[in-house]
């Protein structure tokens, strides 16, 4: 999950990385109010989870309360990078020195952790890669060691920052850890004219996977911003991900659904350009419940023309997926209004066309293959 | 001969007292797999009945090694206690740890296999079907019965993709099929199993399967171009992911221009490696190679 800057500070402060918290408002009349209580001179700081905030007009000054309001006005509501901006974060205007780049994140290569640092902070860390490469250090670090004092001194030598940086160096190291963060991101990182450090921006991913050990993190979920399909299918502990096409995708396990949604497109090619609707996969049980859940957050997506219900019996039986399919359709009944293709292979795969065949419901088509049950699933999209 | 998993590896289960480990138990034992004992914490000593045989319940993973010669393991538990779980087999000395459990904290992973590797121990997982060397031994989940034993090697980072290439696959049948799981880390990487194929005498051929996200793929694409040289088809899953979205597996995610299916494609077509657009095309390409080799033998 990640979290937007306001959420992040919150995290550092938690932490003792010094950041300032700031006002954040949805309202453009609470902008002025906010304003003042900041002392009046304001940077007003869209809220979403992307970058390149500052290039798309969604980071201005603020002179004055009055101002404020203004810019507050001028970003809320703004679409940057396709998501719409509902908070801003007003923050008093700092008098900067130097301005540097943070980060440590999960390196998936080396598969342990990596510190990134550069004075060359304020822009985009892919930037300075490009412009001036000597001026980022990378410091690998030991998971089973972490970031003792001699480390953050190593790192804070590599970067070439001020040496009492290294405090706020492991005040970091602490977020990463303790919240189980795959990224924490500061830029920038700042030299306060008065010699002081501040992380000026945040940016963090959360670990969804260590959820069960931070249940305050849940309160850092921005349920306004969902797809309402993608909040309904999570209610339901389905995994799924809306797209923007016509052909509805259930299966099982990641991978296979991945390709399900790739051999649905080039099926496509072939049928006036239709395209997958949605991931969803069922994982391992493939219940009639699962099956009626999953079916029904699909037939709710109005763009919906035909499902493709794509399943390799591994652990779980053909069987038990056709029964899911047909005790699905009955409990769905004149909310299932789609056709659906059906392509079974693996455990007890005869068994299971067998009970679709048997139950032989109008909607449901068997195709033997994936590639075939694709194309005829297109099809059956492009012609509804 | 197979890679890292034969008839000759002494198998524990950990968490085999639980529903999930019983149940692939089980089917390990069915496909041949010589499990030697289970391994639950307060459960010492006690044994579990399957079809043919009782298996031993053991205290701890250094109890396994002393009294039964364990020298894998497959982890079972809970994803709260997964860290815990590899630390005790990797501290007992057992090689080869397969870790099975879906949903580990990354920084669990890290801190374990940064372990694992500092006394010798290969990891593969989490978030892993297992392995499989067909008419030897199961580790894991993978269905025994899609494919049986032959002479192509398959490395995927997907369950179910594994198995549908095998059921694709089948009149081949297979060396070992390796699982290396979806996660953001894992500790067996496409490398590693590429590396192991091909110093493998009885692995003629390698499918290797990737999806979205990182750079392992392309990794493993310059790997094959300097060290690789028995043929390899690839097949990537994920072109029409979108940006920034997490595809059911943790590490599966495309984040800017990077990680993308494209990029992986690109880079092992450009060491020769051929890539089907679907498994069936992936495994049509191999046919086409398959059937010119033959001949010329």
């Amino acid at each position: 999950m990640d979290l937007m800057e306001y959420q992040a500070k919150e995290l550092f402060a938690r932490h003792q990385v010094p950041v300032t918290l700031g006002r954040v408002v949805e309202d453009p009349a609470d902008a002025a109010a906010a304003a003042e209580a900041l002392g009046g001179r304001v940077v007003v700081k869209a809220q979403v989870k992307t970058g390149g905030r500052g290039k798309a007009g969604g980071v201005k000054l603020a002179a004055d309360p009055a101002e404020a309001t203004a810019r507050a006005e001028d970003i809320l509501g703004m679409d940057i990078k396709g998501h719409t901006v509902r908070r801003v974060l007003l923050a008093p205007a700092a008098q900067i020195a130097e301005e540097y780049y943070f980060s440590f994140l999960v390196d998936r290569a080396n598969r342990n952790y990596l510190c990134i640092a550069s004075t060359e902070g304020g822009v985009e860390i892919e930037e300075i890669a490009h412009t001036n490469p000597d001026a980022i250090a990378k410091v690998s670090i030991d998971p089973a060691i972490g970031v003792d004092e001699a480390k953050a001194a190593e790192i804070v030598a590599a970067a070439g920052f001020p040496a009492e940086a290294a405090d706020v160096v492991q005040k970091l190291w602490a977020v990463f850890v303790a919240e189980d963060a795959s990224l924490v991101e500061v830029n920038p990182l700042v030299q306060l004219a008065d010699g002081s450090l501040e992380a000026l921006d945040g940016k963090v991913t959360l670990d969804e996977n260590a959820a069960y050990r931070h249940p305050d993190h849940a309160a850092f979920e921005d349920k306004a911003a969902a797809d309402p399909l993608e909040a309904a299918a999570q209610e339901k502990g389905l995994n799924y991900v809306k797209l923007d096409g016509q052909v509805g995708i259930i299966g099982n396990g990641a991978g296979l659904v991945m390709s399900t949604l790739d051999v649905v497109a080039y099926a496509g090619e072939a049928h006036s350009g239709v395209k997958p609707a949605n991931f969803l996969d069922i994982g391992g049980g493939a219940s009639a419940e699962v099956m009626a859940n999953g079916l029904g957050i699909i037939l709710g997506d109005a763009q919906v023309k035909s499902v493709f219900v794509n399943v390799f019996g591994g652990i779980t039986a053909c069987d038990a997926v056709s029964n899911g399919i047909v005790q699905a359709l009955e409990l769905l009944g004149e909310q299932a209004n789609k056709p659906l293709v059906v392509r079974l292979d693996g455990n007890n795969v005869t068994e299971g066309r067998r009970i679709l065949a048997k139950a032989n419901h109008p909607l449901v088509t068997v195709v033997d293959t994936m590639d075939g049950a694709a194309d005829r699933a297109a099809e059956l999209a492009a012609q509804a | 001969m197979a890679i890292f998993l034969t008839e000759q590896s002494r198998v524990i289960v950990q968490g085999m007292t639980g529903a999930e480990g019983q149940k692939h138990t089980s089917r390990m034992l069915a496909a041949g797999t010589n499990i030697v004992g289970g391994v639950t914490p307060g459960k010492g000593g006690q044994s579990v009945d399957f079809a043919k045989r009782s298996i031993p319940v053991y205290g701890s993973c250094a109890d396994a090694v002393k009294s039964a010669g364990a020298d894998v393991s497959v982890v079972f538990v809970p994803p709260r206690f997964t860290k815990g779980a590899v630390f005790e087999a990797v501290d007992a000395g057992i090689p080869l740890v397969v870790v099975i459990t879906e949903g580990v904290p990354v920084h669990d992973t890290a801190e374990f296999f940064a372990h694992a590797q500092a006394n010798g121990t290969r990891i593969i997982g989490p978030n892993s079907p297992g392995l499989i060397s067909p008419g030897r031994a199961n580790a894991g989940i993978i269905p025994a019965d899609i494919a049986g034993p032959g002479r192509i090697g398959l490395v995927s980072k997907s369950g179910t993709l594994t198995y549908q290439m095998m059921y694709e696959l089948r009149e081949y049948g297979f060396t070992t099929a390796i699982g290396i799981g979806g996660d953001p880390i894992i500790g067996t990487t496409h490398i590693d199993a590429l590396q192991a194929f091909q110093d493998d005498p009885d692995t003629d051929a390698i499918v290797m399967i990737g999806e979205i996200g990182g750079d392992a793929e392309e990794r493993a694409a310059a790997f094959i171009a300097d060290h690789v040289t028995k043929p390899v088809f690839g097949y990537v899953a994920g072109f029409t992911a979108p940006e920034g979205k997490t595809m059911g597996h943790a590490g599966a995610i495309v984040s800017g221009s990077s990680g993308t299916a494209a990029a992986k494609q690109e880079a092992l077509e450009a060491v020769g490696v051929r890539v089907g657009k679907t498994p069936s095309e992936t495994a049509q390409l191999m046919r086409a190679v398959m059937a010119v080799e033959e001949v010329a033998v």
